[in-house]
């Protein structure tokens, strides 16, 4: 049975981490190296994480999938990366980003834990100006901020539209350093397929090399995941190709509880599906809305170009629904509209499955020069795609799958139900609640990394000095092994009639039409009455093609796709048993007159976290009640 | 609007794995819309290759969004493909025209083995960057960012060296698989910050030795600016050179003033 505490030192907020700081244990500097950690994933989390560990003097073996530790997901974010530094004078202090990203997350995240985050948040700017990110400069050389949505000060620090790319490379770059001198252990191209828990600790790993098929284990005294979100779960999504769920869901299936995997984020402005082949959706950086005006067509039939409507049959619906906000209401707002729009009909495209993104009153109102010089390189990136000019046509966008707030429950440690194995990045669900605001990823992944993770694994390994811990030969291990093993033959085995993709999508359909935008009770119990037939069509026609002994991207595909499917079971239980709407989680009955998600704070203010129990059909929610004793409970309205 | 390309041949490369001669594969695209992107394209034929029961062709990628660096195909003898400044992955369809012939192969370099397929080794870019390629700054000790003002060119020219994403296609396009643009893009990055002057001359000297033992030598053809997805400036090249230079002479710190 899972026992969720979340382990909140004691003290007022804004003392709780230095209380706790002053009260762990320590590792003697000299004692450091007896310990070997795992870091799974060379993200901003891994690659921070790994870095610091090995400098404080720990043998670090990190594992990723990826050919380099630089090109792990993290680089691909665009917009910013948020700080409390309150450079502009601006009324900004830890407090108020503490506030902000609470409310932000519709007050479903654990207010101990976000108050850290919003703590830490100024040295990550500092150490990563020191390790040579070349952030964007004002003429007088000092660093500058742009504002994002969800706040009311300017707070977000970015390099041009890389900020991910520049953060990703500070971090590998310190990584690289470390290698170099021989800290750190690289096993690129090789892949997570198991964890391996005895008498109650982890004790390492089982992974499986790309390139050459072999299953071998690794063993720690401390495993640290950094694998990323599980949006992929949806076929479509802005994440990257090969982001997948599968080593936190093998350590969930070893008794790690999965906390609110319903919480994904679907973020209005991407470029809507062009075909069948289409195989991932492109952001466009939310920055747009403010001077793009969204529409579609009054009429389902329309039939004109969008130069040819006039003004009296277009409907600006945003503007027309939230006269406040316009354009640029929140995330969720915005893409539910855009949704109901499509629905009735009036969506935009050859395959009226957008809405249009219209420029051309801020090209009349402030000349094309001053469009071009904010917007002219997502002006390009969307005319390499779309091939169509956005300064003659309107953009046509949709929302898309972006981020998942679900994930690997943790406590204030970042440790997860299964002692000495750790989540961090976005692989846990602590800091973002139901919602999380723009350009808090990589701060929430660099804080873990940087300055939670390198104190807290040192308060569980201290008691752990000269006492053994079980070797790779352990039994255990062995027989993780042989599971792998014929797990991966078992995919080669089946010789069925589709291939993994083919299953991929199906399976994103379903979860895309009933866990995406809207949910509804009805809709989720035909998800789960769908998926369980699909699930077992795939464990029976499945075909992979090649062999198990050389680099097999269709075998590798299989077994990430096994685990979206048990994934997507949980993810639509957990959505159905959640009767409110809150943050990204809308249920369509939950709503008020103006279409506002509705919380239960008497009945749902707690994170729900799930047991596995040998079948996501039937896993076990266990309940970890969140209690607001700074900020107090208010509907989160932006008006 | 969606039209649609048919019947095109692709002669790609196979090779089983780094031991096996290759060989080019002829394969029939019948139809594909001119929306998909060229990697899609491949999906395609990969899906189709399943259903045929043969082994799918092996190829890297992830983000396609053109910022990972992980795609890296020479399409038609090109790296990354006709249009310029463009990674393999934002590449489309509507490049193309009906009842061409596409050759796709891997790149093509000593220092990058094929791994299987169109899939190569690049890890000796991650070699160059272990032996000097960072700022020595252990987390913790930083100080507040703001204490070192840095002129908005100089961020502006280090961002324009930092944009590299580490493709490759640099080294496969070069005639001597050269791996300057990408050395001197980094070393560029680095050594034109104030962060970066500590380790300026060590750093330069290690990276640039790192890349001769594992790559060619750069004889100014300029192939790799015209192949790079990010147009990096070979300018940065000749200041990998002029700093290189200075850190050979003893008295650096004299030199260094000139
Ligand atoms: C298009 C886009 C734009 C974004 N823009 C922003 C933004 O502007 N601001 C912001 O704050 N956030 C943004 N985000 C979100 C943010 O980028 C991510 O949440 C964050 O980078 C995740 O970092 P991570 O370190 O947790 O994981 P990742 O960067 O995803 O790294 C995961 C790592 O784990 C490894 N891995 C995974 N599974 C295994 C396994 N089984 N075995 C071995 N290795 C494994 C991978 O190889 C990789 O190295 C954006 C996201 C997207 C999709
Ligand atoms: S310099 Fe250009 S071509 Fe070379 S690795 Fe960097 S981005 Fe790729
Ligand atoms: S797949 Fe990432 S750059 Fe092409």
């Amino acid at each position: 049975m899972v026992e969720l505490n979340a382990k909140i030192p004691a003290g007022d907020i804004a003392e709780k981490w230095d209380n706790y700081k002053s009260d762990m244990k320590l590792v003697n500097p000299n004692n450091k190296r007896k310990f070997k950690v795992i870091v799974v994933g060379s993200g901003l989390a891994g690659a921070s994480a790994a870095a610091t560990l090995a400098e404080l003097g720990y043998q670090v073996d990190v594992f990723t999938f990826h050919d380099s530790p630089r090109r792990a997901h993290s680089i691909a974010a665009q917009g910013g990366i948020n700080a409390a530094k309150n450079y502009h004078g601006d009324g900004d202090s830890v407090h108020r980003l503490f506030y902000d990203t609470i409310k932000g997350g519709d007050f479903r995240a654990r207010e101990g834990n976000v108050h850290r985050l919003a703590q830490v948040s100024v040295n990550i700017i500092d150490q990563m100006v020191a390790q040579g990110v070349p952030f964007a400069r004002e003429y007088g050389g000092l660093l500058d901020n742009r504002s994002f949505g969800g706040a009311q000060v300017s707070r977000t620090f970015y390099a041009r539209g890389q900020t991910g790319q520049q953060l990703l490379l500070g971090a590998y770059q310190q990584l690289a350093r470390q290698i170099g001198l021989g800290n750190v252990r690289l096993f690129n191209r090789t892949e997570l397929v198991d964890t391996v828990v005895i008498d109650g600790r982890c004790a390492g790993i089982v992974v499986r090399d790309l390139i050459t098929g072999e299953i071998a284990s690794h063993a720690a005294h401390a495993t640290v995941l950094c694998t990323g979100g599980y949006g992929n779960v949806f076929f479509l999504s802005t994440n990257a190709m090969q982001c997948n769920v599968t080593a936190a869901w093998r350590a969930h299936r070893q008794g790690a509880a999965f906390a609110n995997p319903c919480y994904t984020q679907i973020h209005p402005t991407c470029i809507p599906q062009a075909d069948d082949t289409q195989s991932k959706l492109t952001l466009m950086s939310e920055s747009l809305r403010n001077d793009g005006r969204v529409w579609v067509p009054k009429n389902a039939d329309e039939t004109r170009s969008a130069d040819q409507i006039p003004e009296e049959d277009r409907d600006y619906y945003l503007e027309r629904l939230y006269p406040s906000f316009g354009n640029l209401a929140p995330r969720d707002i915005s893409s539910r509209a855009a949704k109901r729009a499509v629905d009735s009909g009036r969506g935009v495209g050859p395959l009226k499955n957008g809405v249009y993104l219209d420029f051309s009153a801020a090209i009349n109102r402030l000349g094309k020069g001053v469009v071009q010089e904010r917007y002219g390189n997502l002006f390009e990136m969307y005319e390499r795609i779309a091939g169509e000019n956005p300064y003659d046509v309107p953009m046509r966008i949709y929302p898309a799958t972006h981020y998942t707030m679900g994930g690997l429950w943790v406590d204030y440690e970042l440790m997860t139900t299964v002692p000495g194995l750790y989540a961090a990045g976005e692989a846990n669900f602590s800091d973002h609640g139901a919602n999380r605001l723009g350009a808090s990823a990589l701060m929430q992944g660099l804080a873990d990394g940087y300055f939670v993770l390198p104190y807290t694994i040192g308060n569980y390994l201290a008691p752990m000095l000269n006492k053994s811990t079980p070797g790779v030969d352990h039994p255990e291990f062995k027989a993780a092994e042989t599971g792998a093993r014929a797990r991966y033959q078992q995919y080669l085995d089946i010789k069925g009639t589709r291939s993994p993709d083919w299953f991929h999508r199906e399976l994103g359909k379903i979860i895309w039409d009933y866990c995406g935008m809207e949910r509804t009770e009805q809709g989720l119990e035909k998800a789960l009455s769908e998926l369980p037939p699909l699930y077992e069509e795939f464990q029976k026609d499945l075909r992979v093609t090649g062999d198990g002994a050389s680099t097999n991207q269709t075998l590798e595909k299989a077994g990430r796709v096994d685990d979206f499917f048990q994934l997507g079971m949980l993810m639509c239980k957990d959505a159905l048993e959640r009767n409110e709407s809150c943050g990204g989680h809308f249920r369509a009955e939950y709503q008020d007159e103006e279409g506002e998600a509705q919380r239960d704070d008497e009945n749902f203010a707690h994170v729900a976290a799930w047991e596995w129990t040998g079948d996501p059909m039937n896993a076990t929610r266990h309940a970890e009640e969140l209690e607001f004793e700074t900020i107090h409970l208010a509907k989160r309205s932006y008006k | 609007m969606s039209n649609h390309l048919t019947n095109l041949t692709l002669k790609v490369w196979r090779q089983s794995g780094p031991n096996d001669g290759g060989h080019f594969e002829s394969y029939r695209i019948d139809s594909i819309s001119d929306e998909a992107s060229f990697l899609e394209m491949l999906d395609v034929l990969n899906e189709k290759l399943i259903g045929d029961g043969k082994e799918a062709v092996v190829f890297d990628h992830d983000c396609r969004e053109g910022i990972c660096g992980t795609c890296s195909l020479m399409i038609d003898g090109q790296a990354h493909g006709p249009q310029r400044g463009t990674a393999t992955c934002q590449l489309h369809m509507r490049k193309f025209q009906s009842n061409q012939e596409i050759v796709i192969e891997p790149w093509r370099a000593t220092a990058f083995p094929i791994v299987k397929d169109l899939m190569v080794d690049r890890s000796a870019f991650d070699r160059i960057v272990e032996a000097g390629g960072f700022i020595t700054a252990p987390t913790g000790g930083a100080p507040d960012a703001n204490l070192i003002p840095i002129a908005k060119p100089v961020a502006d020219a280090s961002m324009d060296a930092a944009e590299c994403i580490g493709c490759g296609a640099c080294v496969a396009a070069c005639p001597n698989g050269a791996a300057n643009l990408f050395t001197s893009a980094k070393v560029a990055h680095l050594n034109l910050l104030p962060q970066g002057q500590a380790e300026r001359w060590s750093r330069v000297e290690a990276m640039v030795e790192t890349m001769d033992e594992h790559f060619g030598s750069c004889t100014n053809h300029g192939e790799c600016e015209a192949a790079c997805p990010k147009s990096i400036s070979i300018d940065f090249i000749a200041m990998m050179h002029k700093d290189y230079r200075k850190a050979k002479f003893k008295n650096r710190r004299l030199i260094a003033q000139i």
